[in-house]
């Protein structure tokens, strides 16, 4: 393979700080979630990538299982925002401070 | 019996206890008279026992050979920490049987003259277990084998001189209340106790001990500086000015005649004030050691003594002159230690006891009698009231004045001689003097009293005092004209020596080595200065009785005549006014305006409320961090993994 | 210029363009096809790194299930459009940007100290031989059975946790 693996490590590198970005700046909470699934993405590139490149299964694996519990998460999630967005008819995160001091 | 010599210190402590927790019990319990007569039987009982306890010591001491008649006995260790060991123990000598017998028995005396004159008194059983405390504290003091217990003893003293004094706490006294009296009393005995403790750890840096008998082994054999010995008797003696009123811390004993009177003649006649006395001549050798403090102490007990005699000239309270003139006696007490004469000193505390609380306790008969009345200047003639009162009053007056025969004639022409054979022509001319001044002032004191015209108006019934007050004052009496015999010099009883003298030799035995008095001066000297000074008294007590008994118009004029030197000596030469604008009133204000005012309210109530404050501050902007959003805990968390990586990076 | 490398580059183009236009839309729908298209171009590097299994695996769960179920979520909900980005509270953001930022820059200053191309080989016969089915299936079904059986449970427990969350209360 010709492409040098940091090349895959630092495109996903930036996923992963976009998705931070995206966790940390927008007030919508399915934007955070969005944000959250493409950081888990970036994960999974690079697991992919070492796989690839060190000839192994594992990574692959561990991607596999990645993407398992990503989706029940995204499945829990989004329930959960149902549930909110039924008491506070918002779904703006800024307004869901109860633990506020 | 030499072994129970703890039982002497115990039996006081258990009637203090018991008077104490049910005395008041009692009282409710049984009418009046029955209930003070249990009270007075079991708080003097106790004293009477230690009495016969200490006689029988005496006997048992006196029948062993001189060089065994030390004996100690311990209690039990009390402090055993980092090389300082010190027993609760007892040391039964010649010295301290002496003042053993001298406690307990003129103690004794006194609780049960104390019976008659409380009648009466809401706390009559508070006071005697208060005495009952003075004489545990006491006899702790005089047998203690180490200084630690003896500073016990002497801080206890103190104490129940404080109590003793404000016992009767809701009354006026002069300008201000018997409380104040009892206050300035402990404060000023304090001060005096700040030099003792300074004392004593020298003694322990120096000697690496604080047993009376490992201390002064060490001090006749240590290689120690002479000025390291002056610099401890230095202390120790100012710790005696304080307890035994002499300059400069004597201003207490007039204002303690805020208390009853038997307090005043127990403690601040016969037992407390010498306290100062018997440590001085306990610690001889320490002071022999040490020249230039003996010539202080004989110099300032010199001083006291004629300072205080001029100051009771003048004055008309009874009780007032009566402590002058003991701090004037007590005076001539560290004359004579100063001067390298220890026993003659002791042989004076002892008559001393005798004619002074018989004095006291005469007093305190006149003064029950004319219902709380003490100026003398409305006494008079009282001879024919009470006539018992006023002969022995009259007998301790001519003991106090050194007529032969009787006590005061043998102690103090003692010391007298002594101060002329060891000190020099300036000792003996002063304590002549001041003896004079003593006959004089005692003779105005019995003259204005019992003889003479009556001064009172008759609502005023005096009468003889009852039996319970009449006795004791008779045995002291006795005491008083019989108790010199045993001191009777070397020139009178002839082979057999001076017998007190000679008890006490062997404890002064390495002092007297050490100052080395050669003398002879000759038996005619002796004679000759004891015959000038009888001539004195004598001649002094005639003129008393010309100007008070036959002319009193004659003090009047003598008073208006010298009006400023008249008016200096009753305001006893504004010795407290001077104390009260030097030390207490500057202390007093530098307290208030910098200590009070500044350091603590300020200062530490500033940190400590600071503190808080500064808590509360940091909170109220900490709790700012609890946004309740999510997303700004992330941002905080990402701030962690910014270090982490750092950290991850410097390691690479 | 081989096919290699013009493929990375524009998979790799349009994976990071569409994670940016996520993150930045104020509409949501907008943000969720994005990412649907983002999910797309991974799968296709995925392709390019021979992993078969996992390019198809991400099409069907990913960009087919998940996503479809946001847009269910969004479209149910009908949330209003954001604002702008940096409008409110621009500070909070400009700070999260920047430690964001930092973190990128030591990451890719890790990447390049360790400089991992010393260590993989990168050959192509054994990461195409363990990117097939086969590969995966024998590693998945023997020695990591149980993980892949608590990954049912996993599942199970999340379908049954999303029913009752949002199940309607009927009075």
């Amino acid at each position: 393979m010709q492409i040098p693996i940091e090349y895959y490590l630092i495109l996903s590198a930036f996923m992963f700080i976009m998705g931070i970005v995206g966790v940390l700046t927008r007030r919508n909470a399915i934007i955070v979630f969005m944000s959250i699934e493409l950081m888990l993405n970036s994960a999974n590139l690079t697991f992919v990538a070492f796989a690839s490149y060190m000839g192994n299964t594992i990574g692959q694996l561990f991607v596999f299982f990645v993407m398992a519990v990503a989706a029940a998460e995204a499945a829990i999630g989004l329930a959960i925002i149902l549930a909110l967005f039924r008491n506070k008819m918002t779904l703006n995160i800024d307004e869901v401070n109860i633990l506020k001091w | 019996m030499t072994q129970l010599i703890y039982l002497t210190i115990l039996l006081p402590f258990l009637g203090f206890l018991i008077n104490g927790v049910f005395g008041s019990k009692i009282k409710n319990a049984f009418p009046d008279s029955i209930g003070e007569k249990i009270i007075g039987t079991i708080g003097s009982g106790v004293i009477g026992l230690s009495f016969l306890i200490a006689l029988f010591s005496f006997f048992e001491t006196l029948a062993l050979p001189v060089e065994q008649r030390q004996t100690i006995v311990v209690l039990f260790n009390w402090l055993d920490v980092a090389g300082l060991n010190v027993n609760f123990a007892y040391q039964v000598d010649q010295l301290s049987l002496v003042m053993a017998l001298i406690v307990t028995g003129v103690g004794f005396i006194i609780h049960i003259y104390s019976i008659g004159y409380m009648h009466g008194d809401t706390g009559f059983w508070r006071f005697f277990s208060y005495l009952n405390l003075f004489i545990f504290a006491m006899m702790n003091l005089i047998m203690a084998d180490n200084f630690v217990l003896l500073f016990l003893g002497w801080e206890g003293v103190g104490l129940c001189s404080y109590l003793l004094i404000g016992f009767w706490y809701d009354r006026k006294f002069e300008k201000s209340t018997t409380a104040d009296a009892a206050k300035k009393a402990f404060i000023v005995n304090r001060i005096g106790d700040f030099g003792f403790l300074l004392g004593m750890f020298l003694i322990y840096l120096t000697f690496n001990s604080l047993n009376f008998n490992e201390v002064f082994s060490r001090a006749s054999s240590f290689g120690v500086d002479e000025s390291v010995f002056t610099f401890i008797a230095l202390f120790l003696f100012i710790g005696a000015t304080g307890k035994s009123a002499q300059i400069p811390l004597f201003v207490w004993l007039p204002d303690a005649m805020a208390g009853p009177t038997p307090v005043s003649a127990l403690i601040h006649a016969a037992t407390m004030v010498t306290a100062g006395v018997y440590m001085v001549a306990r610690c001889s050798i320490i002071f022999a050691s040490a020249p230039a403090i003996m010539t202080l102490v004989a110099v300032i007990g010199l001083l006291t003594a004629i300072f205080a005699a001029t100051i009771g000239l003048v004055q008309n309270d009874i009780k007032k002159v009566l402590a002058y003139s003991t701090i004037s006696q007590l005076g001539y007490m560290f004359l004579a230690l100063g001067v390298g004469a220890f026993s003659a000193g002791i042989f004076h505390v002892m008559t001393h006891a005798f004619f002074k609380a018989l004095l006291f306790l005469g007093a305190g008969s006149v003064i029950h009698a004319m219902h709380d009345e003490q100026n003398i200047q409305h006494y008079g003639g009282l001879k024919k009231y009470m006539p018992y009162t006023a002969l022995t009053f009259l007998t301790a007056a001519l003991a106090i004045s050194g007529i032969p025969i009787l006590s005061g004639f043998f102690s103090k022409d003692e010391i007298l001689w002594y101060s002329f054979a060891n000190g020099g022509l300036w000792y003996w001319i002063i304590g002549a003097f001041t003896a004079l001044l003593t006959a004089f002032y005692m003779f105005r004191l019995y003259f204005l009293t019992f003889e003479g015209k009556e001064r009172f108006g008759h609502e005023k019934h005096p009468h003889e005092s009852p039996k319970l007050m009449t006795v004791p004052l008779i045995v002291l009496a006795v005491l008083s004209i019989i108790g010199g015999f045993i001191g009777i010099p070397e020139i009178f009883s002839g082979q057999h020596g001076n017998l007190f003298h000679s008890w006490l030799e062997p404890v002064f035995k390495n002092a007297n080595r050490k100052l080395a008095f050669y003398g002879s001066h000759s038996h005619f000297q002796e004679i000759l200065l004891m015959v000038v000074s009888v001539c004195a008294a004598s001649a002094s007590i005639l003129f008393a009785r010309y100007v008070y008994l036959k002319r009193p118009s004659v003090a009047v004029k003598t008073s208006q005549r010298f009006a400023g030197i008249y008016k200096i000596l009753l305001n006893k030469y504004y010795v407290d006014e001077t104390y009260d604008a030097l030390v207490v009133n500057p202390i007093k204000k530098s307290s208030e305006s910098f200590l009070w005012k500044i350091a603590d309210n300020k200062i530490i109530d500033g940190m400590v409320n600071g503190a808080a404050s500064l808590v509360n501050f940091l909170s109220d902007n900490i709790k700012k961090m609890q946004t309740g959003i999510a997303q700004f805990y992330a941002i905080v968390m990402m701030l962690g993994i910014v270090v982490a990586l750092f950290w991850i990076m410097l390691s690479l | 210029m081989s096919l290699e490398i013009i493929l990375f580059v524009i998979l790799g183009g349009v994976a990071a363009v569409t994670s940016v236009i996520v993150i930045t839309r104020p509409n949501p729908i907008i943000s969720a096809l994005f990412l649907v298209l983002n999910f797309a171009s991974l799968a296709g590097l995925y392709l390019l790194l021979n992993a078969q299994f996992i390019a198809v695996a991400q099409v069907i769960v990913y960009a087919g299930a998940i996503m479809v179920l946001f847009l269910f979520v969004i479209m149910l909900l009908r949330p209003g459009n954001e604002e702008k980005i940096f409008s409110r509270n621009p500070v909070v953001k400009i700070i999260a940007s920047i430690v964001a930022g930092v973190v990128f820059l030591q990451i890719v200053y890790m990447i390049f100290f360790t400089s991992p191309s010393n260590s993989v080989t990168g050959e192509v016969s054994a990461s195409v031989n363990a990117g097939t089915v086969e590969a995966i299936g024998r590693e998945l079904f023997t020695n990591y059975i149980l993980p892949f059986e608590a990954a049912g449970f996993l599942l199970l427990a999340a379908a049954i946790g999303a029913l009752v969350l949002a199940k309607k209360k009927f009075e």
